[in-house]
């Protein structure tokens, strides 16, 4: 099934683009969708330890199972303010 | 004479307009408040030992809004009596701008002090937004704590700030 994933920040840079569609199987956990997406670009690997997520615009666990078009948003360590 | 709507100013917003402070305030304003604290954030000249020339702010906005009403309900569970208002500014920010404007309302003035450092402390551990900051020579994206609302020791480490 089809995930549409978002990106920011340094994450957008490595990717180069802001949103990517990611292919993962029925089932699939935001963490298979990290997965996916981190084979395709290598240096995504040194924040697997730092991001948190979002599925659907809401915070989630990397654990969440994923349901076909959802949207994740990967975020790497914030700083606002 | 048609009449006139009133239209409330936002209580939470990320856009790449300048802050009104006196708006942010504004939006929270209530007959009730004896005290209003307005917490501004300016960009910086000088950052790490790098001469700073400005901030380029990214924000997943619908999530980042939801974090400042988040963040509002936490401060509110702690001071019943607070209200928060949030705007943070994204896009290019130059030097002495200001990027967010956080104001706590209360009936009195400690609960409004403690929830608007308990605001600012908040936001800087959750909302998903990012500084791109350009210096001399440079550009780096800042990069502070991983965001997650869940996380108990970090919100009771915002707590004890808010409350010092």
């Amino acid at each position: 099934m089809l995930v549409t994933v978002r990106l920011f920040a340094r994450l957008r840079e490595i990717a180069g683009a802001a949103e990517v569609e990611v292919e993962v199987p029925l089932g699939a956990t935001v963490e298979d969708a990290w997965a996916a997406l981190s084979a395709r670009h290598s240096a995504l690997a040194a924040y697997a330890t730092s991001i948190s997520c979002a599925v659907n615009e809401d915070y989630a666990r990397m654990t969440v199972r994923l349901q076909e078009g959802d949207e994740v948003a990967f975020l790497p360590p914030v700083s606002g303010g | 004479m048609p009449q006139r709507l009133r239209v409330s100013p936002t209580r939470f917003r990320v856009s790449d307009d300048p802050i009104d402070q006196a708006e942010v305030a504004a939006s929270i304003a209530a007959s009730g408040s004896g005290a209003v604290v307005t917490f501004v954030g300016l960009v910086r000249d000088y950052n790490a030992g790098r001469q700073v020339l400005f901030l380029d702010y990214e924000a997943f906005a619908p999530l980042a809004v939801k974090s400042f009403d988040r963040i509002a309900g936490e401060a509110t569970e702690k001071w019943p009596s607070a209200a928060l208002a949030i705007h943070h500014r994204t896009g290019r920010v130059g030097i002495g701008e200001a990027s967010i404007a956080i104001a706590a309302v209360s009936p009195h003035r400690a609960d409004a002090f403690a929830a608007s450092r308990y605001a600012i402390e908040r936001i800087k551990q959750i909302s998903p937004i990012w500084k791109h900051e350009h210096f001399e020579g440079g550009e780096v994206w800042i990069e502070g704590a991983t965001a997650d609302p869940g996380d108990e020791a970090a919100r009771r480490a915002a707590l004890e700030r808010a409350c010092w």
